[in-house]
């Protein structure tokens, strides 16, 4: 790895890093798990003259579900969420996803936190935080705010967070009633990005929908909110009929490009295939099968 | 007789592999491991366009850059005679661009630093002025009369086209189309794909300036062939040029060619009197080194409604990029593509092939494959699918009546081939019984009722490879002759050095096994050197699978030479005439009298110290095989798949690989490559393309965009032997580096157009994506 010259600093307290950040405005970047950002680096993409590495900060890594939020923290790692039962049992869509997020070498060192602030349109966790209807707690020297995650994206690798931002901290409303979810990922091989993905989370109350959260990834310059086939299933008991409306919806929602990965219409096809199915497996678990 | 444990290492035997300790371990050797005293560091600056006259180069910012020693541009090589160098298909390629960039990523001028990072930094203040030119990307456009002409600097070049060339016998061919009640037609494109080894190419240039020797550590599948190669290009005596290819960490003819980044390296090296260090990355190697296939075919076949097929006609068109610069024999010009007619009795045929120039990189590497050998069983194997799904035949029934049957070999073919040996039937029939083929069809019959998309795809490959004679083929004028020399030592332990050269074939190992077996020394005391040019007999190198065909036949004959002097040894050392001396295994002993021997051991010793009057001492020799023709290892591969009709997704269910390469050295190491060959078969299928846009950027530069598959992808893979010795070889090997990526890629894809063939889908082409497959059903009224 060849990149162009940087200053590399490693602070050791939250209040380090933020002072730093705020020294070096647009010139410095944050590096947690380094999954994205070490190869822009290599391939000269990018060449910020400071890396900030957070990895030294403590109780970033924190997951906990308390007075009805779960909070996660920055630096958690993909892998610890493949691997949190109570994340499996309680938030599936989040289970789901992370062991389909890149390769199991990514998944060791990336962060969910890192993701969300890169902001790939293609990448796995916007989705998912956006079903979940997750905000994003942003601090700086001078202060602290909390973004939902519907309005944090803002196009492709760009989002609200400012240059002496750090995101810190992820938290998404705890799950009420019967909970299910699904990520359903369509990808070329293990590692590649999403050609199409669709994040469902479900809460059922006696049978009927309290509340349908569907995220799309990689159909548009960010990750997308299918907040019309949400509305669609809120107090509906989820027969087929309100499955397919849902699914029609969320298709019409998607603003595909044609690619490598496929055309637009193949693109929008898979987002009503996997709602579909997304929603029958977020069922499913909700009624206590798998 | 029985073989004694523990395993000594006799053909036949799946010893571990002698390499891997250093390799698991990390102690390997590779080309960017070298490191030497005073080492200066090269970095390549490549052409952003596809096609642009170059009006000036301003390399004066870099210059003055701290660290930076030399910016070596096309103007500075055109005063050494540089500038322009040789191919393999006997075209020129520019080493760094002087007039005209023709491809993205090609050379154009290079920096030459202290380190590494320092010979990067500099190549964005090199300022180059360029104007854009129109760029082709399509052959068929390149052919046209107003298309951009790309090599305008070739006296007497008016157009693209670069070749014209033909097999076969096109008179005959008509006959049998005139009597045929049907023909079969499918018009196919071989992607562009890449061989992408792990390793990366590279060179550590080492010109001493005081004695003019050049020591060049390279990535090189043919170090010798090179070797003389540069002597010719660079005008260097060829005494004083020493090539040292150490661990190479994967070829698949990637590592054939002579690159620009070799040549520049080593000038550089002469001029500044230092060690040049230049090893590309993955977008390098990925835009700019060989490339394989991108081949235009168009196949008919003639045929009777009974299935049995008349004749076959192909008509092809090879994308050759901006530089015609095919790995091939000087002979041929679109390789041993003639091998068409496979595994079939095809009473006559005939093959036509254009070449035309691009503005994408050059290359046309056999990527694991002897010479277009993939692209031909390509065609006849996606072919006889084509034919079996319009006569509503059974394709294994098909390829049944259509086989070349055991007792017409040596089989004459109609493009001019003599097959050694085969059993086709044999090897199909053991598939279809090890897939269950009867029950797969019911099911799919079953399947198709409820709508649910199932296939099950076959390819009965037979591929050529391990080639000369000499007289036939040569590359670059060197006949494809190989050599072994072997020196077995006083104490029993023996060095064999070797022309051809591994890349992570386990040659240490499987040559090791063959000298075992011919003179009894076991495998862990024969020491396998290759790679190095000044201790290693001339050879012309690994590629075309034609190690086992060729160095191992040269391995076999030199040991038997030994053998024969042995025999005269013990037989004075037993007091018996030579006549009377048997061997077996290690051991010599006089016939009818086994417990009076002698072993190998006991006789090396008495080469150095109890010899027979007047004999040379010592017990050495070295052999130079000429083969007296290829060898031609076969197999059937055979695929089962569901598709989602939701997706386009295929799910490849099981894999069943029934290969022959005669007999096996080590059949784990055989193992080892048909699983490697498979995978790469399976990304080829469904995964791999290098493509372009219409302004000629090029869309596969990295793993990102030009996938590789990985375990997690990778189908479970059933293998499975029968053994037809070749018999013209001292052991009756066939050769097995590239059957599996030859053979399997139509087995992939005719499985896919099985289980959609009934909707009227007849071809796919490769790789056959998920997106292609869904936009088809849609076409068909068939996706959910």
């Amino acid at each position: 790895m060849l990149p162009a010259p940087f200053e590399y600093h490693a602070p050791h307290t939250t209040e380090e890093t933020l002072e730093l950040l705020d020294q070096l405005g647009d010139e410095g970047k944050v590096l947690a798990g380094g999954q994205s950002l070490i190869p822009l680096l290599k391939l000269r993409f990018a060449s910020p003259a400071h890396l900030v590495d957070v990895n030294r900060v403590p109780g970033l890594d924190v997951i906990e579900e308390r007075d009805g939020v779960l909070r996660i923290g920055a630096l958690f790692r993909h892998k610890a969420a493949e691997r949190s039962t109570m994340l499996a049992s309680r938030y599936p869509v989040i289970a789901e996803a992370a062991g389909q997020v890149a390769d199991p070498i990514v998944r060791n060192r990336g962060t969910v936190g890192g993701s969300l602030a890169h902001a790939d349109p293609a990448g796995d966790w916007g989705s998912v935080m956006l079903a979940l209807d997750a905000e994003f707690v942003l601090q700086s020297k001078s202060g602290r705010r909390s973004v939902k995650a519907r309005d944090f994206f803002s196009g492709p690798f760009s989002t609200a967070l400012q240059p002496n931002e750090l995101l810190t901290e992820i938290r998404i409303p705890a799950a009420q009633g019967r909970t299910g979810g699904a990520y359903l990922k369509l990808e070329r091989k293990v590692g590649d990005f999403a050609t199409v993905a669709v994040a469902v989370h479900l809460q059922m109350d006696d049978g009927k929908v309290r509340s349908a959260g569907i995220g799309l990834t990689a159909v548009g310059a960010q990750n997308l909110k299918a907040e019309q086939a949400e509305a669609a299933l809120r107090g509906r008991p989820l027969d087929d009929a309100a499955i397919n409306e849902a699914a029609e919806l969320a298709a019409a929602a998607a603003e595909p490009k044609a690619d490598q990965r496929g055309s637009e219409a193949y693109k929008r096809n898979v987002v009503r295939v996997f709602t579909q199915r997304g929603l029958r497996r977020a069922r499913e678990r909700a009624r206590g099968g798998a | 007789m029985a073989i004694e444990t523990p395993l000594k290492g006799f053909v036949g035997e799946s010893i571990k592999r002698k390499e891997d300790d250093r390799f698991i371990r990390g102690k390997g050797n590779y080309v960017d491991d070298i490191t030497l005293p005073g080492m200066l560091h090269m970095a390549i600056l490549r052409s952003p366009f596809a096609h642009a006259r170059i009006r000036s180069i301003d390399a004066s910012a870099a210059q003055a850059l701290p660290g930076v020693v030399a910016v070596v541009t096309g103007e500075l090589l055109a005063q050494h005679k540089l500038a322009w160098m040789p191919t393999l298909s006997g075209d020129t390629q520019a080493v760094l661009a002087t007039d005209k960039v023709r491809f993205q990523g090609q050379e154009v001028a290079c920096v030459i630093a202290t380190d590494p990072y320092v010979a990067r930094d500099a190549l964005p203040l090199i300022e180059v002025d360029y104007e854009v030119l129109p760029a082709v990307v399509d052959p068929h456009k390149a052919l046209q009369p107003d298309a951009p002409l790309i090599r305008d600097e070739k006296e007497g070049q008016t157009s693209n086209h670069i070749y014209h060339w033909e097999a076969g016998d096109k008179a005959k061919t008509e006959e049998a189309f005139a009597k045929a009640d049907r023909v079969v037609t499918l018009e196919t494109f071989y992607p562009r794909c890449h061989p992408s080894p792990v390793e990366t190419c590279g060179i550590v240039a080492d010109v001493n300036p005081a004695t003019g020797h050049a020591t060049l550590y390279l990535t090189s599948q043919a170090p010798h062939a090179h070797r003389t190669l540069f002597a010719i290009v660079a005008g260097l005596p060829e005494q004083n040029i020493r090539i040292i290819s150490p661990d190479i960490g994967g070829g698949f003819g990637n590592k054939v060619p002579i690159y620009p980044g070799y040549v520049v390296a080593t000038a550089a090296s002469l001029l500044i009197g230092k060690p040049v260090k230049w090893v590309e990355d993955r977008s390098e190697n990925l835009i700019s080194t060989g490339f394989a296939r991108d081949f235009h075919m168009k196949g008919e076949m003639a045929v009777r409604n009974d299935g049995r097929i008349l004749g076959l006609r192909v008509k092809l068109l090879s994308d050759n990029g901006a530089f015609y610069a095919d790995a091939q024999p000087s002979k041929v010009r679109a390789g041993l593509f003639h091998i068409v007619t496979g595994s079939y009795d095809v009473p006559a045929a005939h093959v036509e092939a254009d070449g035309a120039y691009t503005n994408k990189a050059p290359g046309g590497v056999a990527y694991r494959c002897s010479f277009r050998v993939t692209e031909a069983s390509y065609l006849i194997e996606r072919l006889v699918e084509t034919a079996a799904i319009e006569l509503g035949k059974d394709p294994a029934d098909l390829r049944i009546k259509n086989f070349i049957q055991p007792d017409q070999f040596p089989y004459k073919s109609a493009t001019g081939f003599e097959y050694d040996s085969g059993q086709y039937e044999k090897a199909l029939r053991l598939a279809l019984e090890k897939v269950g083929y009867e029950d797969l069809r019911k099911e799919q019959a079953e399947k198709r009722k409820k709508g649910e998309l199932m296939g099950i795809g076959i390819a009965s490959f037979t591929e050529v490879v391990g080639a000369g004679p000499g007289k036939h083929y040569d590359i670059a004028g060197l006949r494809m002759f190989d050599s072994a020399e072997l020196r077995v030592h006083p104490t029993g332990k023996a060095i064999l050095k070797l022309g051809v050269r591994s890349q992570g074939q386990g040659h240490e190992t499987t040559f090791a096994q063959i000298v075992a077996e011919e003179l009894g020394i076991p495998a862990a005391d024969v020491e396998v050197q290759e790679g190095d040019t000044d201790n290693t007999p001339y050879g012309l190198g690994t590629y075309a699978s034609r190690s086992t065909p060729v160095g191992g036949a040269a391995t076999a004959v030199v040991s038997r030479k030994l053998r024969d002097k042995a025999k005269k040894i013990a037989a004075h050392l037993l007091e018996a005439s030579d006549e009377d001396i048997e061997f077996d295994h290690g051991k010599f002993f006089v016939r009818g009298s086994p417990s009076k021997s002698k072993t190998i051991q006991d006789v090396a010793f008495a080469a150095y110290t109890n010899l027979p009057d007047g004999m040379e001492a010592g017990l050495e020799g070295v052999t130079y095989y000429d083969p007296p023709n290829f060898t031609f290892p076969f197999g059937t591969y055979l695929v089962v798949v569901d598709i989602d009709r939701g997706t386009g997704q295929v799910k490849v269910r099981r894999m069943v690989a029934v290969d022959d390469c005669g007999v096996r050295i080590n059949p784990m190491i055989v193992e080892g490559q048909i699983h490697g060959g498979l995978a790469e078969g399976f990304g080829i299928a469904f995964m791999q393309l290098i493509t372009f846009d219409e302004e000629g950027n090029c869309l596969g530069s990295n793993f990102t965009d030009y996938l590789l598959p990985t375990s997690w992808e990778t189908p479970k893979f059933e293998t499975y032997e029968t053994v037809t010795p070749s018999p013209h070889h001292p052991i009756g090997a066939k050769g097995i580096g590239e059957s599996a990526t030859v053979g399997s890629p139509a087995a992939f894809v005719n499985a896919v157009i099985d289980a959609v063939g009934h909707l009227g889908i007849k071809n796919i082409d490769m790789p056959v994506t998920s997106d292609k497959i869904w936009t088809a059903l849609q076409a068909a009224g068939a996706a959910e």
